[in-house]
């Protein structure tokens, strides 16, 4: 049987190629919808989950690459929004339309938990996500807020 | 009755997207409740004082409903693509109705043409509804004021509501909302004349900001866009569409599809008749049991095209063509006094061309639907339930309707959150072939557009090429100024034989020149269409905003004059502009609500150049420069100043953005400021990178790769913003922002390097300096 650990629990995935990408595993096999198709490339950045705690662009990354690793989602990123990024973002009401805002949060919580006091060329180098609503102000606002929470 | 019309069909259909919450529901449910349900237009006044008026017939255009508990339930019926309407609209009915915000519940309606207009584009959603929203709220109010009135034998003119219940001025007496329903359901729905509204300065949640209404799912990933709707049973599907619009499937082996992991069909879906308004492009799908499939399915595909004469678009010799057009005489838009004297006679002649390129829309979300369609055993449609990311969920029963053979109002067309949209999906070709293949299916069918599907598929933002001549006095100002602009029409997508811009592209920051001239002359040319055109935020305001605001400056440089000066000079007389004599339709919007008032555009162009500090950034060093610009579009105003650094290898930045709007009555202020923010997002990425070309009718572009977005590290870094206090009727917001970005970037662009940008994008241009 082949499984994968997605938010803390084993899934079966034996009927899934070993090649398809984790992003269409999540959202199509295991119904985790909060993970978002954007470009299939890994050129904007809405797929964005952590593989054992890296952000990683499930779009490019086959079903057989995620081996026994961790991966966490959105859903799994916290159990009620309470994530010091998710936090920040509704302080600063970061979303627009909110699509691309889960890639952008993962994207996020992944560069603070090895670098809790980023600068502003950190912010600009690791958050390569498009947002085409252009929340880009308050992106960067928001993760400067969510690395003051993180550092205490 | 119609089987589609049974509440019982509706309840029962197998589908699990747990957000819809159809009128129909709504209805059953709070009316078996013994509530309130005010359909705000079945009163005779309402109808009278908003609809009959304006659209000349009846159409009822939204509902509140107040349930036992008190709980306040307001339909919304424009889409949520990111500007924050599901929450404005609410907001005002709330508040004329004194409800209690933490006691609103808000439910989506699926497209229904009794609601009024559903069409979430042109940054209408407020000008439109926020007089009927509050009609709506006050009613409401009026009836629960009156219900109590009724109860404790009082005059109503005693009672008044704050914040959920209804109080007697003469006595310590008060009702909540919900205790007062069963009472104000037996009223009649009192007269528009009847109602009172709260005064301004009351107001408690309009001018307020407030969370989006969905901000907590979009946070934890709950939030449910058209690609996440799901049906029970549902097969994922995916299209592989003719490369050139107009192309036909000569022939097609799926054989090797049809031996892949999970396919379950292929399907050809036929090509549109005529012109390609909001039909299917036509192609082969490939359906199975998850998208990955389905694409890998697609790729296995051998198909033969016959592309059709749409092979003959190059884009680069278009714009040729066009530039040659514009040169030309064309078809004169507008005229007042008579330029030919003395641009034939001029001292000093001033003449430019300026050209821009296609756009995709590239919504974060590509275009997605899912579909349910039912048929008896003789194959006709007995039901048929899209479920879609659309701006207009009218416009999915208008097109659905007809393809199943049904009357569009028997189309159930529910609507998610949109990942964002900028005009993409107020066209419902994708809901189209979702039906399509359903029906074929027999089962419910979800189509996915992949990022490259969305890219070279598009209703594409036109390509324009314009040309402006001006002759300057003595004094270096214009005594006459001829513009000429040539572009293919979103006509052209609705009537194939349109061949020139048609009366509201012109009226896109061009027919609509705010300037004060004696001699002026506006003119259309010939341009015919090769691919599907269509609107994206802005319209033909990113082009021509775009032209005339660059050659504004030019002609304050010529002239030896500050732009920003010169700029407000030639904007003249405090005064409104003459809608009639210039032939201007405004929008649809009368001239007394809206009038064109140049003193309003002066002030914001004044406001955004005070607090950029303009004065102190005329003698920047080399590389670096400010430049202002403004537009009045969708009736509303802004002006622009950017600061621009371009490095001596030519790299763009910008540091900041000042923008002044004024909008009128604004409802939601924080949304407001983040559609500027977005707003100067999109115009300074359309500009700097934005360009879609074309080669043998194929867009040479298919993703993000090879049409680039700005990102956190190039996007405007610092947006400052002044929105103007207002009491003036509320105009757009949405769109207004992005027009005048874009001519101020290319303004400071040529004050940090004495480079003119007269062709966008601004990547194509070697702007090193040492």
């Amino acid at each position: 049987m082949t499984t994968i650990r997605v938010n803390g629990q084993e899934h079966d995935v034996s009927g899934v190629a070993p090649e398809t990408p984790l992003l269409w595993v999540l959202r199509d096999t295991l119904g985790l919808t909060g993970t978002k198709y954007g470009c299939g490339i890994s050129m904007c950045g809405a797929c964005t989950v952590h593989i054992d705690g890296e952000s990683a662009q499930s779009c490019i990354t086959a079903l057989s690459d995620v081996g026994d690793s961790e991966v966490t989602t959105i859903e799994g990123l916290s159990e009620d929004g309470s994530h010091p990024v998710q936090k920040a973002w509704k302080e600063h009401d970061v979303p627009q339309c909110g699509y691309c805002q889960v890639g952008q949060m993962m994207m996020a919580s992944a560069m603070l938990k090895s670098n809790n006091d980023p600068s502003d060329e950190d912010i600009e180098s690791e958050m390569w996500n498009i947002c085409r609503c252009g929340t880009y102000p308050r992106i960067r606002a928001a993760i400067k807020t969510a690395a003051k929470e993180m550092q205490n | 009755m119609n089987e589609i019309t049974q509440l019982s069909d509706w309840t029962e259909a197998n589908w699990t997207w747990s957000q819809a919450v159809t009128r129909r529901d709504f209805l059953a449910t709070s009316a078996a409740a013994g509530s309130l349900v005010l359909m705000a237009s079945a009163s005779e006044g309402i109808q009278k004082a908003e609809v009959v008026e304006k659209l000349g017939e009846f159409q009822p255009d939204f509902f509140v409903g107040i349930a036992p508990d008190g709980t306040v339930t307001v339909l919304v019926h424009r889409s949520e693509m990111g500007t924050g309407i599901r929450t404005a609209l609410p907001r005002v009915v709330a508040d004329e109705l004194e409800a209690d915000w933490a006691r609103v519940k808000i439910e989506q309606a699926p497209g229904d043409k009794r609601l009024g207009d559903q069409n979430t584009d042109g940054s209408n959603s407020i000008r439109f509804f926020f007089d009927r929203m509050r009609i709506a709220g006050a009613t409401a109010r009026t009836m629960l004021e009156r219900a109590a009135a009724k109860k404790w034998d009082v005059d109503a003119s005693e009672c008044y509501a704050e914040n959920h219940r209804v109080k007697h001025q003469g006595s310590n007496r008060s009702l909540g909302f919900g205790q007062l329903v069963e009472e104000a359901a037996k009223l009649e729905i009192p007269a528009k004349e009847e109602l009172t509204f709260k005064p301004r300065d009351e107001w408690k949640y309009i001018g307020k900001s407030v969370p989006l209404t969905d901000l907590d799912e979009i946070l934890t990933g709950k939030a449910v866009y058209g690609i996440d709707a799901r049906m029970e049973n549902q097969l994922y599907a995916v299209v592989a569409r003719p490369s050139v619009v107009g192309g036909v499937v000569k022939s097609f082996d799926a054989t090797k599809t049809k031996q892949k992991p999970g396919v379950v069909d292929v399907v050809e879906i036929p090509k549109f008749e005529g012109a390609p308004v909001f039909q299917p492009l036509g192609g082969i799908a490939v359906l199975a049991d998850s998208t990955w499939n389905a694409i890998q399915g697609r790729d296995a595909l051998e198909i033969e095209w016959d592309l059709g004469e749409n092979t003959s678009y190059n884009s680069e010799a278009y714009a040729e063509q066009l530039k040659k057009t514009v040169n030309k005489p064309g078809t004169v838009v507008r005229e007042e006094g008579d330029v030919s004297g003395p641009l034939e006679h001029a001292t000093k002649l001033i003449k430019a061309d300026y050209y821009s390129p296609h756009l995709a829309h590239a919504s974060m979300e590509p275009t997605c639907a899912v579909a349910d369609v039912k048929t008896d055993a003789s194959g006709k449609v007995t039901s048929c339930h899209v479920v879609s990311a659309t701006q207009n969920p009218q416009a999915v029963q208008q097109a659905v309707g007809p393809a199943m053979g049904i009357d569009p109002a028997e189309v159930l067309a529910d609507v998610t959150l949109l990942g964002s949209a900028f005009g993409r999906k107020s066209k419902p070709d994708y809901c189209v072939e979702a039906a399509i293949l359903s029906r074929k299916m027999k089962r419910p069918v979800h189509v996915t557009w992949t990022r490259e599907d969305d890219v070279q598929h598009d209703y594409y933002h036109t390509t324009t090429a314009m040309h402006f001549e001006a002759s300057l006095d003595k004094d270096g100002k214009p005594d006459a100024w001829l513009q000429r602009a040539a572009y293919p029409s979103i006509g052209s997508t609705f009537n194939a034989d349109t061949k020139e811009p048609v009366g509201f592209e012109m009226e896109m920051g061009f027919k609509d020149l705010p300037f004060q001239l004696k001699n002026l002359r506006v003119e259309s040319g010939e341009a015919i269409a090769h691919t599907r055109i269509g609107w994206l935020r802005s319209v033909c305001h990113i082009p021509q905003n775009f032209g005339v605001s660059c050659f504004a400056d030019e002609l304050a440089h010529a002239a030896g004059r500050d732009p920003l000066e010169y700029l407000l000079e030639l904007l003249g007389e405090d005064r409104h502009l003459d809608l009639k004599k210039a032939g201007l339709g405004n929008r649809g919007a009368s001239a007394d609500d809206y009038p064109f008032d140049i003193g309003r555009l002066k002030n914001v162009t004044r406001r955004a150049a005070e607090m950029a500090g303009w004065a102190k950034k005329q003698n920047l060093p080399k590389g670096r420069g400010v430049g202002i610009a403004c537009a009045r579009s969708f009736l509303g105003y802004t002006g622009h100043v950017v600061e621009v650094e371009v490095s001596k290898d030519g790299t763009v930045t910008i540091p900041n953005v000042w923008v002044s709007l004024d909008s009128g009555t604004i409802v939601s202020p924080n949304r407001v400021r983040a559609q500027l923010e977005g707003a100067a997002n999109m115009g300074a990425t359309q500009a700097l990178y934005g360009e879609i070309t074309f080669t043998d009718g194929v867009a040479d572009q298919s993703n993000y790769d090879g049409y680039q977005m700005t990102t956190l590290a190039d996007a405007p870094r610092n947006i400052h913003m002044d929105v103007v206090e207002s009491d003036a009727a509320p105009s757009g917001v949405g769109e207004t922002g992005v027009p005048s970005l874009a001519p101020a970037l290319c303004n400071a662009i040529y004050a940090a390097t004495g480079t003119r940008i007269r062709e966008l994008p601004i990547s194509k241009h070697d702007l090193s300096w040492s």
